[in-house]
């Protein structure tokens, strides 16, 4: 095969190569915040690379469109590179979307370039990459649409809905079957696309905005798998091996966001999750809780000598970082050791929580992960539970009957102190009544996180002088 | 050309790459992993090679419409996939002090 390629060919092909190299270093690189840097710079060469090789084909003839397109890309790109940390999981699902359009718009172009000349096997693939993008497109943009509550987010459901769902995945791919054993059915091939966009949508109405990490993962995934596809129809490597390194990533963040959120892995493989939290709030009886006030709250801090600080997304939503910054530091200066659990599905994506403490300029050595932290609670004075509800419930571990049991939590309860700042006790995005705040070692600090937080830092530092 | 071995060699390199990937991503400290979904979209955006020979080689108005479409989309996906990997990136700091010679005091 090699005396066939033409020495252009070869040159193309081994500057593929490096780019497959430089992309495979780039995402080892990401092991560690010390080395993640040169990770963006290993994959940028490469992209570079690649698109100048790309440009060296000789059967290109059109470079002024191509010009056009990259500049209007950049003009796009360089806002959604731009936008809030908090908006950061929309921008992604948003991307997935893009993704995802431009391998169904490529497959669709060269099915209709190629049929009805199209092997088996390879109209399989295609079938398979247009399936997979169209409704990753849709469905990146419900999810987006979620996130950035442009979207009710709270899950739609209606009765029917997995029937519904399997007959139009059904329909998709018997004309996929129909197409592979006649490929000149060409007017067949717009109706696979539209079913494809319809699954995606109804994929992501009944799933709920708790779920967003799980899947904006699975969306993730989907985009590489379909993406690894086209490097099949095009027969280049390059994409083969970006697309599988794409989706083996979404896929393995897909299962650490259901484990974290306790649903087995075949729920996450066909995006059957999100139904689960159908029971209401009950237990109306309004049990005793112990509050404080900001005073007694500095009080506890500043005599403790450990304390875990538990954030959850409902912080970010307070824009409470930059205060949790100030009370780390008054806390650090006064020799109190803090540091951060990280649930692993605090956050709207995988990590968000990290990325959004990071921002605040909370060092990333503060930052532990649940698995890592959660035996250190017992030996804790103070755990400080800021806008996280349902991954510090203890009926996770011990109440069979509650939605939420199996689910890992923070084991905050076991902490000396608990001191839960909340606006009120109404229970959480879940919809689950929380034990913890009705425990004899908990301290509820009722108040917006930023204004509460706020008042505990002047208090610190007024006593300090 | 032998296009049924091209296919073998083609599912030889999607499940090596594969496991590669599996092996490489589960090292990833879970601190980056909004980071790494961020850089993994640019890097997947590499489809922009199809879509530029697409649109390059004009073969039908068509191809090159979407070919069009397609090039912006991914190269969106690029720019905006590094830049915003790179401002994360940049916000995360040790607290050890030996990164860096004049951190703080310096600011404001």
């Amino acid at each position: 095969m090699t005396a066939e390629l033409a020495g252009g060919q070869v040159v193309i092909e081994l500057v593929y190569l490096i780019a497959s190299v430089l992309f495979i270093l780039s995402l080892k690189w990401m092991s560690s915040p010390t080395t993640a840097r040169h990770g963006i710079w290993a994959g940028e060469v490469g992209m570079l690379l690649a698109i100048c090789g790309t440009l060296l084909r000789h059967g290109i003839v059109d470079y002024r469109l191509i010009a056009i397109g990259l500049v209007l890309g950049t003009i796009i790109g360089v806002p959604l590179g731009r936008v809030a940390m908090t908006a950061v999981p929309q921008r992604t699902a948003l991307s997935h979307a893009f993704g995802a359009l431009c391998v169904t718009l490529v497959g669709s172009a060269e099915f209709y370039l190629r049929s009805p000349d199209i092997s088996r096997f390879m109209m399989s693939v295609l079938s398979l990459e247009v399936i997979l993008g169209g409704l990753t497109v849709t469905g990146s943009l419900m999810a987006a649409g979620k996130l950035q509550e442009i979207l009710p987010q709270r899950p739609l459901t209606y009765k029917g809905q997995n029937l519904v769902n399997f007959v139009l995945l059904t329909c998709a791919l018997a004309i996929a079957i129909s197409l592979v054993l006649h490929p000149e059915f060409r007017s067949l091939f717009p109706f696979m696309i539209l079913i494809a966009l319809a699954f995606g949508v109804l994929l992501i109405i009944p799933i709920g905005g708790a779920d967003m990490p799980t899947v904006i993962s699975l969306l993730n995934g989907y985009a590489g798998l379909s993406a690894a596809a086209m490097g099949f129809v095009l027969d280049s490597k390059l994409l083969i091996i970006a697309g599988a390194l794409d989706g083996s990533s979404g896929l393995i963040l897909s299962i650490i966001m259901s484990k974290a959120m306790n649903r087995s892995f075949t729920n996450v493989l066909f995006g059957a999750f999100g139904q689960v939290q159908a029971s209401a709030a009950a237990g109306e009886e309004a049990r005793p809780v112990h509050s404080a006030t900001p005073e007694e709250a500095a009080a506890i801090l500043s005599a403790a000598n450990r304390v875990i600080v538990v954030p959850g997304y409902g912080m970010a939503v307070a824009q409470a970082q930059h205060k949790v910054r100030e009370l780390y530091d008054a806390l650090t200066k006064r020799g109190v050791d803090v540091r951060f659990a990280i649930h692993p599905v605090a956050g709207r994506m995988p990590g968000h929580m990290n990325v959004l403490l990071a921002e605040a300029d909370i060092p990333y050595d503060r930052l532990i992960e649940m698995e890592e932290i959660n035996s250190d609670f017992p030996q804790t004075d103070v755990a400080l539970v800021i806008g996280a509800n349902d991954v510090t419930n203890p009926a996770a571990r011990s109440d069979t009957s509650s939605p939420i049991y199996g689910m890992p939590i923070l084991d905050v309860d076991k902490a000396h102190t608990v001191m839960v700042i909340k606006r009120s006790m109404n229970p959480g995005f879940a919809g689950i009544d929380n034990p913890l705040y009705y425990l004899d070692n908990t301290l509820m600090l009722f108040g917006d996180a930023k204004a509460f937080v706020g008042s505990i830092v002047r208090e610190l530092s007024g006593g300090h002088g | 050309m032998n296009s049924s071995s091209n296919l073998i060699n083609a599912l030889f390199i999607f499940v090596l790459a594969g496991f590669i990937g599996f092996e490489v991503i589960r090292r990833v400290s879970p601190l980056l992993h909004t980071p790494l979904m961020s850089l993994t979209n640019a890097l997947d955006a590499i489809a922009v090679v199809g879509a530029i020979v697409l649109v390059g080689e004009h073969k039908s108005t068509l191809s090159a419409v979407f070919g069009f479409i397609a090039v912006v989309a991914a190269t969106s996906n690029i720019v905006g996939g590094f830049l915003i990997t790179d401002r994360m990136l940049k916000m995360f700091k040790s607290s050890r002090p030996a990164a860096k010679p004049a951190a703080k005091s310096v600011g404001q």
